[in-house]
């Protein structure tokens, strides 16, 4: 088992029901300052300042190290010492949405209460429906939040609207839901302000920053594949008209070739995604591989044939690389990657053989 | 930037004579693809729409229509290739385990 979970952790903290305390932690988690006596029993009272431990989860989850574990337990848990009129703000079970939620409360008396996710966050929760209408009103009766407050509002992330049919809690548990901001630094002023959201704390963007963050997952999950392509090319060099012989001098080129294009598609291609002409992402790639691909070509100072197949190889590898940031931004529909996926499949596939034939022919020539 | 993604290709339907303009769909579409005007929701931004499934999941009339679903070209070829996921549905595998995936929404 892993060290976040406790022992209300898991399915055990159902079990235990009726236990509404039974809530964001056990006392071996460091964001937990006291248990808090409420009128539903014990509440974890958490911290709303991050310490090292917090910084250093979440860089490690920028980098996909430990994410499917990065988890705490479903229920309620306080912040400040907040009472019968305190909002009711609702989460996910993944750590790093209740970080972002206790350090934006820092300085209000609130309640929060986590829903179980299974550790993803509020967004990708709720479009797979974990983060919604049922596990809300289950876990609103569950952690008694009639008896906790006075007032019958809960505030549910916007980005919890896919998931979450407002009309049907209402109806349910009589609880309001109020749409909160999308971005949890919004949420103090939004508090402020009555609980109205503006326009722009309603809107997602994706800044330069926004896309960089998701680069470093993205590197990982490339890694493998980049290091299986640069073997097999080594390999392929090292056949000859006359039989096997390692030329390790060739392989500073092919190493450039594959980490090249790799920064291109995996970190180029995201920061520089509004300057590229076209909708498509595979055609967005496509660009910058065109433009890795002339840059390798004319650095490594091959022939024709031997550069063509560069060219054709980066345009392919980027066009795909390209292709699968569809996943990382706020904004693509399904319906969108679906029209382009075919086409752009196709022409990668034809790229990508075409650079090879042509690579093997420069190469035995 | 401008966030639009390819144009026309979006499932999103709106049943004027059944919306009674509460402005939900305004309050939770992360696009502003909608605006409330003379009581009623308008589409005044198709195509920025991503088909996350907010407005019509929120529509107490069921005014809305939207095949929801993850623009991720990884989830659909893991999908295509018979790769599931826990997180994701039967149509898509997810290869994001969590955030960011429709990334870091944290």
């Amino acid at each position: 088992m892993n060290d976040n979970l406790d022992q209300c952790g898991g399915s055990g903290c159902d079990a235990g029901l009726p236990k509404p305390a039974c809530a964001c932690s056990g006392a071996a988690r460091h964001w937990v300052l006291e248990q808090l006596e409420s009128p539903v029993g014990k509440v974890p009272r958490v911290a709303s300042r991050w310490t090292w431990k917090d910084y250093l989860g979440a860089v490690a989850m920028r980098w996909g190290v430990g994410r499917r574990r990065y988890l705490v337990d479903p229920g309620l848990c306080a912040i400040g010492h907040p009472g019968a009129d305190a909002p009711v703000l609702v989460t996910a079970n993944y750590k790093l949405s209740l970080d972002h939620l206790r350090r934006a409360l820092d300085g209000f008396d609130a309640w929060i209460l986590v829903l179980d996710t299974k550790g993803i966050n509020v967004w990708c929760a709720a479009g797979k429906g974990t983060f919604g209408t049922e596990e809300l009103v289950g876990r609103l009766a569950t952690a008694n939040v009639k008896r906790l407050v006075h007032h019958r509002t809960v505030v549910v992330p916007q980005l919890g609207a896919p998931g979450v049919a407002a009309h049907e809690v209402q109806k349910r548990t009589g609880f309001r839901v109020v749409y909160g901001p999308v971005r949890a630094l919004d949420i103090p002023a939004f508090l402020r302000d009555g609980m109205r959201t503006t326009p722009a704390m309603r809107q997602v963007t994706f800044t330069l920053w926004e896309r960089l963050v998701v680069v470093p997952v993205e590197l990982v999950h490339t890694f493998a594949s980049a290091a299986l392509i640069m073997l097999g090319f080594f390999l392929v060099d090292s056949l000859g008209r006359h039989g096997v012989s390692v030329t390790p001098g060739h392989w500073g080129g092919i190493a450039a070739l594959v980490w090249g294009n790799l920064f291109a598609g995996v970190v180029l291609t995201p920061m520089l995604l509004p300057c590229l002409p076209g909708r498509a992402f595979a055609c967005k790639g496509a660009e910058m591989g065109a433009l890795a691909g002339a840059a390798l070509w004319w650095g490594g100072g091959y022939g024709f044939v031997q550069g063509l197949a560069v060219l054709l190889l980066s345009v392919a590898a980027c066009s795909f690389l390209g292709m699968t940031f569809t996943g990382c931004t706020p904004y693509t529909s399904a319906s969108g990657v679906r029209r382009e996926m075919p086409w752009g499949v196709r022409l990668q596939i034809l790229g990508c053989l075409a650079g090879l034939v042509l690579w093997l022919v420069a190469h035995f020539q | 930037m401008r966030m639009e993604y390819l144009k026309n290709v979006v499932t999103l339907q709106l049943d004027t004579a059944a919306c009674v303009g509460c402005g939900r769909c305004v309050e939770v579409c992360p696009h502003a693809v909608f605006a409330i005007e003379d009581r009623k929701c308008r589409i005044v931004a198709r195509d920025a729409c991503m088909e996350c499934g907010a407005c019509a999941r929120n529509c107490p009339v069921e005014a809305l229509y939207v095949r929801n679903g993850v623009g991720c070209a990884a989830g659909m070829i893991n999908a295509a290739l018979g790769r599931t996921s826990g997180c994701c549905g039967e149509e898509q595998a997810c290869c994001c385990g969590g955030p960011d995936g429709k990334n870091e929404c944290a």
